[in-house]
């Protein structure tokens, strides 16, 4: 039986200095560090995720896909700006970039936008990485340099087309599906945006890919989204947090008719959540980031395993 | 013939697109943070050779293509058609100078072969990884240069031109790697 760990004592000791840097960041600018349960009586309302359920006394209940709802109940609260370091759980993840248990860093600063925010990762990330310049470009011109529509303005045909050009094979009633093929646009900035050891912020997203993002209306209007992409890897994903209880309340219902259409059961919001953004969310920016990835980046490292103790164990 | 899921695909896994039996030569799931996960697989199309990339949306399903590989024994060629039989079976199948390819010059007779079979008939002849094959023509050896690594060419008898050594003698057995088509070393009289 192999037992022995899957990382060198190298690499886990950069992983624990990086964890200490982190804490660091944030200890010096009075961050509060936080720590939520992993044990929820919701599942995880985006309609890619998928949660582990488990049984508490026979009742269902559920590992955390993020420790996001929890901590917006904080920031309802009064909390001030706060970080944690938790484990989160995803079921139908994993590969070389993906475990179905990995360590996320989730932060939420008050007063921010997504730009302020972008700032803010921006400074952690050259304590981790230094020398690694940063790029920042919106998604439609990163689009652009990769040679793909517009995300914004191209139509739905436009989309289909570039996407059967680059070897996506659509199911029935999907060619033109236009969230999937912003989903793939995505996918495509994320591998060819930067060259190999370079990368940086794609911001600024259509509505359909909003997540939990405010909207700056307009023509067309904007969600203000950022994802944070290195060497090809996508390594964080934030926002502007929309503000509202029932903005919020709207976006969960979206999410249910997305799942609805695809067939896949409906979910209960976290009533918790609910009530806590009917109380009031902070106007707050907000985003999660793959720790495990992060010191991949920084150690090397080609996949997970090699900067996790024991990185198989799942298997 | 099985469909697969996205999430069944690995290297070497066998599926139809667009009409033509395809190998799965590599399998990357692209998961994001957030939003749809997709699958891009590098596939090597059986009938043609050529490797092309494709996505699928995971969890979308493809049928499967049956494609197997069934090691033969190489009889004899009659010009036209190459034989091959079974050894635990005898049952024997021809094929063609289109679908033996490269591998026909490698191949003197008893060899085993791995044949790819699509829906019952051969699309692909393998030949084995080594051969040994005997020189029938190639210039004068220069004796004792074994150090400068210059090469000439060299016919073998199956007609395979090789490029050897500059003191290989014609009439020599030598040792080929098929998959590269190089010279690998001098083989002993059996």
């Amino acid at each position: 039986m192999d037992w022995r760990p899957t990382a060198s004592r190298a690499a886990l000791a950069r992983r624990a200095e990086i964890l200490a840097l982190i804490r660091e960041h944030f200890a010096a600018q009075g961050v509060l560090e936080v720590d939520t349960p992993l044990l929820g009586l919701a599942a995880a309302g985006d309609p890619a995720l998928s949660s582990f359920r488990v049984e508490l006394h026979g009742s269902p209940r559920y590992l955390q896909t993020s420790p996001e709802y929890a901590m917006k109940r904080l920031l309802a609260a009064g909390s001030g700006d706060v970080y944690q370091i938790c484990k989160a759980f995803r079921d139908e993840e994993d590969g070389p970039l993906h475990r179905p248990e990995f360590t996320l860093l989730e932060w939420y600063r008050l007063g921010f936008d997504h730009h302020a925010l972008m700032d803010d990762v921006a400074a952690l990330l050259a304590r981790v990485l230094p020398g690694l310049a940063l790029e920042r470009a919106t998604f439609a011109a990163l689009a652009r340099r990769c040679g793909a529509p517009d995300p914004h303005l191209a139509r739905d045909e436009e989309l289909a087309a570039w996407a059967a050009a680059l070897g996506f094979r659509a199911s029935a009633g999907e060619a033109t599906d236009r969230l999937l093929l912003l989903d793939l646009l995505l996918s495509e900035v994320v591998r060819r945006a930067w060259p190999p050891g370079q990368g940086g912020f794609v911001y600024d997203f259509p509505v359909g890919q909003a997540a939990y993002a405010r909207i700056r209306p307009g023509s067309p209007p904007i969600a203000s989204r950022f994802e944070l992409i290195v060497d090809g890897v996508e390594l964080a994903n934030g926002w502007h947090e929309l503000g509202d209880g029932a903005g919020q309340r709207a976006r969960h219902a979206a999410e249910d008719a997305v799942r609805r259409a695809r067939g896949q059961a409906p979910r209960a919001p976290d009533p918790r959540l609910l009530a806590a953004l009917d109380h009031g969310l902070p106007d707050c920016a907000g985003v999660a980031l793959g720790v495990d990835r992060l010191v991949m980046l920084a150690t090397g490292a080609r996949e997970l395993g090699a900067v996790l103790a024991f990185g198989a164990d799942w298997t | 013939m099985a469909s697969y899921s996205t999430n069944q695909f690995k290297p070497g896994l066998k599926i139809m697109l667009d009409g033509d039996p395809c190998n799965i030569v590599e399998n990357e799931m692209v998961k994001p943070g957030k939003g749809q996960a997709f699958n891009r697989v590098k596939v090597r199309n059986l009938l043609t050779g050529r490797t092309i990339e494709r996505t699928f949306k995971s969890g979308d399903t493809v049928e499967g293509a049956d494609v197997v590989d069934m090691e033969m024994q190489y009889l004899y060629t009659d010009g036209n058609e190459w034989h091959f039989m079974n050894p635990s079976t005898f049952e024997q199948l021809q094929t063609n100078a289109q679908v033996m390819g490269e591998a026909a010059q490698w191949l003197k007779g008893q060899e085993m072969c791995s044949v790819t079979l699509f829906n019952g008939s051969p699309i692909a002849v393998t030949p084995p990884n080594f051969v040994v094959l005997r020189i029938t023509k190639t210039d004068p050896g220069v004796r004792g240069d074994t150090a400068t690594g210059g090469t000439k060419p060299a016919t073998m008898e199956t007609g395979a031109v090789v490029r050897v050594p500059l003191f290989i003698e014609e009439g020599s057995l030598l040792k080929i790697d098929t998959r590269t088509g190089e010279y690998v070393s001098r083989a002993k009289e059996e």
